[in-house]
């Protein structure tokens, strides 16, 4: 039962965004307009600043996710439709999961364009490792997001929800954003150190494990009342 | 009795609703201050009051989503937050806003509906919920281009698919012509012949007249009247509402 309401809340959304694909060229556009914009300031005679580019890459991913996790849950107050989700017996960390894996995916897919763009601007040679590039991405992905999907969840109903998300989202998020900017930073090294690596991604994990736990464990009591 | 089963789920069964001294405050503001009514089963309960009445909060505490501060909601032997997910699998409400996606065809909310209350074919329970709406031709139109009427249907049939006990309604005939509110009042009549609890937030006092076993005026978040089988209902709540003082006790009438 609960990977059956995970899949229908991430098809439902997946089938809404194919239809509109709203939240795809808004989050797109932000992103490669925040890197081109980037790239015009610091890249100079062909050359970018030590660490600019995996800098300027999780900036894109944070803004843009900021902006996909906003409008994904203004689609579910426009209706109340999130009214009539948390209505359902369905087991409400299962909704979760399911609205959390809809905006993985969208900034995975986001990030599949991000990367070349920023690759090509910087002169990065982002590909050089993809297994670790993947993992670095994914980890970092899930972590932003899993607090993300909670935060914009809770703020639904808040007046002043566009502000305060950010406000809320980034303090929090800052050690993943970090993590991911080093563990980049760390992969576009002249000589690649696994050992450096590791470390970043196993803090990723760390991030993401205790992130999820703690979302699933605080969704239903924070979304009751 | 045994429980009725919906995919492992246990389905909470009960008889009547009562709703015991039960207040709810917003930090300091009161919505709610005392209230204390029942309604049984194959009847239609009222709720009356100007905006700001306290109504819609009266809801969301019936349908589980805000827990009182103080008092106490049964439904049968079952309270709320004991058997949260086994209620909410007996309760369907309409609100206001239609708690339907715009993007999504008729046919593909309903599904979605059906698989988040654990129905077996969902497929079915679309095509049964389509025909009851009268839109079986439509259901593969998108919501956004239905009427307020036809989205009001399909909002309804939606909030009945899982075949509730308890169906809470909050104004569901604003922004309905005469000839659909005429249709849903009878649907809700076809509701109550067939034993479902049906507690209805309204202000059209015309149309509720005809439909109401029991109305429970609310006033400044305080219960300030009763009545079984009301009539002449808009003299009763004018009446009521304009009483200097209301709020300071309760009376009831019966019908």
């Amino acid at each position: 039962m609960f990977a059956q309401i995970v899949w229908l809340v991430l098809r439902k959304d997946f089938t809404i965004e194919v239809r509109s694909l709203e939240i795809a060229y808004t989050t797109l556009f932000f992103a490669i307009s925040c890197v081109l914009v980037f790239a015009f300031a610091l890249v100079q005679e062909g050359r970018a600043p030590e660490g600019g580019a995996a800098g300027i890459l999780w900036i894109a991913i944070a803004f843009a996710g900021t902006l996909a996790l906003g409008r994904t849950f203004e689609r579910e107050r426009q209706a109340e439709t999130l009214r009539a989700l948390l209505l359902a017996p369905a087991a409400r960390p299962a909704v979760y999961v399911g609205k959390l894996l809809g905006i993985i995916v969208l900034l995975l897919a986001a990030e599949v364009i991000l990367v070349p763009l920023v690759a090509l601007l910087f002169q990065a040679p982002l590909f050089a490792h993809p297994v670790w590039l993947a993992l670095i991405l994914l980890t970092g992905t899930v972590g932003f997001a899993a607090v993300g999907t909670l935060f914009a969840a809770m703020l639904v109903r808040a007046r002043s929800r566009d502000v305060l998300l950010p406000v809320l989202l980034y303090p929090i998020t800052v050690p993943v954003i970090i993590a991911g900017v080093r563990a980049t930073g760390a992969l576009l090294a002249p000589e690649v150190d696994a050992g450096v690596l590791q470390v970043w991604v196993a803090l990723l994990v760390c991030f993401d494990v205790v992130f999820l736990t703690l979302a699933l464990w605080t969704f239903e009591p924070l979304m009751t009342d | 009795m045994n429980p009725r089963l919906r995919s492992g789920q246990a389905v909470a069964e009960f008889d009547y609703l009562a709703v015991e001294d039960v207040s709810r405050h917003f930090g300091r503001r009161r919505a709610l201050s005392r209230i204390t009514f029942r309604a049984d089963r194959g009847a239609i309960l009222g709720l009356l009051g100007p905006n700001g009445a306290g109504k819609s909060t009266m809801l969301a505490l019936l349908a589980t989503l805000l827990r009182p501060t103080s008092g106490t909601i049964r439904y049968g032997d079952h309270v709320a937050g004991a058997h949260g997910a086994g209620l909410r699998a007996s309760i369907g409400v309409l609100g206001h806003d239609l708690f339907l996606y715009p993007e999504l065809t008729a046919r593909e909310n309903l599904e979605f509906f059906a698989g988040l209350y654990g129905l077996p074919d969902r497929r079915a329970a679309a095509d049964a919920a389509l025909e009851a709406a009268g839109l079986s031709d439509r259901g593969n139109d998108p919501v956004s281009s239905f009427s307020r009427g036809m989205r009001q249907r399909v909002a309804l049939e939606r909030a009945l698919i899982h075949q509730p006990r308890l169906l809470l309604l909050d104004e569901p005939f604003t922004g309905l012509d005469d000839g659909s509110a005429a249709a849903l009042g009878r649907r809700l009549q076809t509701l109550r012949a067939s034993g479902a609890i049906i507690v209805l937030a309204t202000h059209d006092l015309d149309l509720a007249e005809d439909l109401l076993d029991r109305a429970v005026f609310l006033r400044d978040g305080r219960m300030v009247h009763a009545a079984d089988r009301p009539d002449a209902l808009r003299a009763m709540y004018r009446d009521i509402m304009t009483r200097p003082n209301v709020a300071s006790g309760l009376s009831r009438t019966n019908g």
